[in-house]
C-alpha cells in the first residue's frame, strides 16, 4: 500500500469517527441497538424499534443519571449474523457504548452474544427465545420468555378451568419448532398428572389429518394439545370439525398457534382453542391500556408482542442505568441483575441466569369467533 | 382394543377412499401425459396449484358459485397448459431431443413457476370461502364424510370412465393410441399429432386443475407449492400402477390412500409417509412394469 492511499485511508476513517461522533453531546448517554431494520424479516426489527423509541420518549421527559439524554444508536442486521456481528463492532468499539440491546433473532444472538461477552457489555435480547441465548455468558440478558415457560402456564389454566384429565397429542415430526414445544408439552403434561392417550405425528406439509383425528376421536380426549406451525394447525381445526370431534373438545395450542390467520383460516373451528402468550393487546391494566393508545397515536397502527418487550426493556434499561449512577457496563450489569419492575407485560425479573424469572404476565387467550380474547 | 379398531375401521376406510381418491384424481392427467405423449412433464404440479389459485379468484374475487369456477378454472389451466407445450416441449420433438431434455426443460420452467407464483401471493396458505360449499356432515351410522368428499369420490371415478372410454372408442383415442405407440407411423398414416398433442396436454392440464380445486375444497390448503408435494405421491402412484395407465392410476391411488390411512390409524403416523414408498420399492422389485403395466408396449 503506497503513501498517499494511506493517508487517505486515515482521514476517512477519521471523518467516519467523526460522523460517528456527532449525534451524541458529550453529556448524553448513548445506548446500542442492533435490530433487522431492511429486508424480508424488518417486520419484526421494525416493531421493536417503535416499542424502544415509544419508551425513549417517555425516559426523556425527565432523561437519565440527573437529567441526562439517553440516545439509542440503531444499527441495520439485515437478518444477517455478519452484519449484526459487524454493527456490534461498531457500536461497542468506536460508539463505546454500555450497553447493548438486541439483535432480533435467536440465530444473530448466537453470533453476537459472544462478541459482547468478551467485551465485558451487557447486552439484552427482547424476542431471541431459542434455549441456550443465556448461557452464552454472563454478559447476556433476555427479557423475552421462552415457550418452555409460556406452555405450562396454558396447561395449567386449561386443567384448572376445565377440569381437563385426560388429552391426545399431536406435532409435526419433521420441524424442529414443533418438536421443541411437543417436548414442552410432554414434560409438562407428565408433571400436572395429564394422561396422554396417544401421541400422533404428521408432516408439517400435509393437509390431510383424518386418520389420525378419527384415532384420537374414538379415545375420547377431553382435550387435544397441538405443537405445529400455523398452517398445518389451522388444517387439524377444519380437520377435526369435519370429522366430527365435539366442539367441547379444546384444542391447545403452542406459540404456532398464537396468530390471528388461525381464525382467518379455520374460522369458527377455531372456537375454543386455548394458546399462552407473553402479552396481549386487550389486556386491560392502567399500564397496557397506556402504552397501546399511545403506541396507536404515534405510529397509527397496532402494536404486537415484539414491540411490547421492547417498550418493557427499554424501561428496563434506563431504571439499571439510573441505578447504576454511572454509563458504565459492569455497574449497569450489576443493576439489571437487581431489576424488579412492572410493564406492560406484567411482573418482571431477571433469574440467575438473567432470564425472565416472572410469568404471571403470560396470559392465555381463547378464540372466539375468529379472533382471541383473553380467556376469562 | 378390537371394539375400538371395530369401531374406527369404517371411518378409516372412508378417510382413505378420500385421501386415495385425491391421489388418483391427481395422478390422472399425469400419467395420461406421460402414456400419450411420452414425457414426464413437471410443470403438471404447477397446473394443480394454478386450479386451486383460479378458483379461489373466481368464489372470493368474482364471488362466481364453484359450479362455474372449477370447469372456468379447468379449461384456463387446459389452454396454459398447451400453450407451455407448443412453448416448451413442441419443439424438443422436432428436434427429437432425448427424453432428459424434456425432463430438464419442464424442471426449470416448473422452478420459475413456482418462483412467480409465490412473489404474486406469497408462501400463506388460503382458504376457499367457506360458504362455496355445504360442510354440513352426512352421517351413516358411525360414519361421518361431508360433500366435498363425495365430490372427490364421485369425480375420480367419473373422469376414470369418461377417459377410458375416450380411448376405446373414439377416433381422437385412436388416434391418441396411434401416437402413444410410434409419432412418426402415425403422423405418416394422416394423423394430425400436433393436434393431438396439443387436445392431450390440454384435458391434462384441465385434469390437473380440476383436482387442485376439488382437493383444495376438502383440504383447505391452497398454497403455490401445493401442487409440488402432490408430485411426490403422483409418482408413486404412477409408477405402482403402471407409467401411462389409466385404471392403473385409479387403483394405485386408492390402494396408497386406504394403506396410509390404516398405518396411521392402527399402526403409527410415524409411518404413514412410508408407506407409498414401501409400495413403489416393492412395484420395482416384483412387478416393475406396474400393476397394469405389459411391457415394453406403450400404452395410452
Amino acid at each position: 500500500m503506497n503513501k498517499p492511499t494511506l493517508a487517505v485511508s486515515v482521514l476517512a476513517l477519521a471523518a467516519a469517527a467523526a460522523i460517528w461522533a456527532v449525534p451524541a453531546k458529550a453529556d448524553d448517554v448513548t445506548i446500542g441497538a442492533i435490530e433487522i431494520l431492511t429486508g424480508p424479516n424488518a417486520r419484526y426489527g421494525v416493531a421493536i424499534k417503535n416499542g424502544f423509541d415509544l419508551a425513549l420518549g417517555e425516559v426523556n421527559k425527565a432523561g437519565v443519571l440527573g437529567g441526562k439524554k439517553l440516545v439509542i444508536q440503531y444499527e441495520d442486521s439485515a437478518g444477517n449474523k455478519d452484519q449484526a456481528v459487524n454493527g456490534a463492532r461498531k457500536l461497542i468499539g468506536l460508539a463505546k457504548v454500555p450497553l447493548l440491546l438486541g439483535p432480533t433473532i435467536s440465530n444473530e444472538m448466537f453470533a453476537v452474544g459472544p462478541v459482547a461477552n468478551q467485551q465485558k457489555v451487557p447486552i439484552v435480547g427482547t424476542s431471541t427465545t431459542a434455549a441456550g441465548i443465556t448461557a452464552i455468558g454472563s454478559y447476556v440478558f433476555r427479557t423475552s420468555l421462552p415457550e418452555s415457560d409460556v406452555i405450562p402456564v396454558t396447561l395449567k389454566a386449561a386443567q384448572a378451568k376445565f377440569g381437563i384429565k385426560k388429552v391426545a397429542v399431536m406435532y409435526a415430526n419433521d420441524d424442529a419448532f414443533s418438536k421443541s414445544g411437543y417436548d414442552v408439552f410432554k414434560a409438562t403434561l407428565d408433571k400436572l398428572g395429564i394422561q396422554i392417550l396417544t401421541t400422533e405425528t404428521f408432516g408439517s406439509k400435509d393437509s390431510d389429518f383424518s386418520a389420525q383425528l378419527t384415532k384420537i376421536k374414538s379415545l375420547n380426549p377431553d382435550a387435544i394439545v397441538v405443537s405445529a406451525l400455523v398452517e398445518p394447525a389451522s388444517g387439524i381445526l377444519l380437520g377435526a370439525r369435519a370429522i366430527g370431534i365435539d366442539p367441547k373438545v379444546r384444542f391447545i395450542g403452542g406459540n404456532g398457534f398464537n396468530s390471528p390467520k388461525l381464525g382467518d383460516i379455520a374460522g369458527e373451528a377455531a372456537d375454543g382453542t386455548l394458546v399462552g402468550s407473553p402479552w396481549f393487546i386487550a389486556k386491560d391494566d392502567a399500564a397496557n391500556t397506556k402504552f397501546v393508545t399511545d403506541y396507536r397515536a404515534k405510529y397509527k397502527e397496532d402494536p404486537d408482542q415484539f414491540a411490547a418487550q421492547a417498550y418493557d426493556t427499554l424501561h428496563i434499561v434506563a431504571d439499571a442505568i439510573n441505578k447504576a449512577g454511572a454509563a458504565d457496563s459492569e455497574k449497569i450489569k450489576t443493576a439489571l441483575q437487581a431489576t424488579k419492575s412492572t410493564g406492560v407485560m406484567g411482573p418482571f425479573s431477571f433469574t440467575a441466569d438473567r432470564d425472565p424469572a416472572d410469568t404471571s404476565g403470560v396470559v392465555v387467550i381463547e378464540m372466539k369467533g375468529g379472533k382471541f380474547q383473553i380467556l376469562k | 382394543m378390537l371394539a375400538q379398531i371395530l369401531q374406527q375401521l369404517p371411518q378409516q376406510l372412508l378417510n382413505g377412499l378420500v385421501l386415495g381418491s385425491t391421489y388418483a384424481l391427481f395422478a390422472l392427467g399425469f400419467t395420461l401425459m406421460f402414456g400419450v405423449l411420452g414425457v414426464i412433464n413437471l410443470t403438471y404440479g404447477f397446473y394443480f396449484s394454478t386450479g386451486a389459485f383460479l378458483a379461489l379468484y373466481a368464489t372470493k374475487g368474482l364471488g362466481l358459485p364453484i359450479g362455474l369456477a372449477l370447469p372456468g378454472a379447468a379449461v384456463l389451466t387446459g389452454l396454459i397448459a398447451v400453450l407451455f407445450d407448443a412453448a416448451l416441449l413442441t419443439p424438443l420433438r422436432r428436434k427429437k431431443a432425448p427424453e432428459l431434455a424434456s425432463l430438464m426443460v419442464t424442471l426449470g420452467a416448473t422452478l420459475l413457476l413456482y418462483t412467480l407464483m409465490t412473489a404474486l401471493f406469497g408462501t400463506e396458505i388460503r382458504r376457499l370461502p367457506p360458504a362455496v360449499i355445504s360442510h354440513a356432515a352426512i352421517t351413516l351410522g358411525d360414519v361421518r364424510m361431508n360433500m366435498s368428499q363425495i365430490l372427490i369420490m364421485v369425480t375420480t371415478v367419473l373422469i376414470v370412465l369418461a377417459l377410458l372410454s375416450l380411448i376405446r372408442f373414439t377416433r381422437l383415442g385412436l388416434a391418441m393410441r396411434a401416437l402413444a405407440e410410434n409419432g412418426e407411423a402415425a403422423q405418416l398414416m394422416g394423423v394430425n399429432t400436433d393436434a393431438v398433442v396439443w387436445l392431450v396436454s390440454f384435458i391434462s392440464g384441465a385434469l390437473g386443475s380440476a383436482a387442485g380445486v376439488l382437493i383444495g375444497l376438502n383440504f383447505n390448503a391452497i398454497q403455490p407449492y401445493m401442487g409440488e408435494t402432490m408430485m411426490l405421491k403422483g409418482f408413486a402412484v404412477i409408477i405402482i400402477g403402471g407409467l401411462g395407465d389409466i385404471r392403473g392410476a385409479l387403483v394405485a391411488g386408492i390402494l396408497i390412500g386406504v394403506l396410509e390411512v390404516l398405518t396411521a390409524g392402527f399402526i403409527s403416523s410415524n409411518l404413514k409417509d412410508a408407506v407409498g414408498f414401501v409400495l413403489l420399492v416393492a412395484t420395482l422389485w416384483f412387478r416393475p412394469v406396474g400393476l397394469f403395466g405389459r411391457a415394453p408396449v406403450k400404452r395410452a
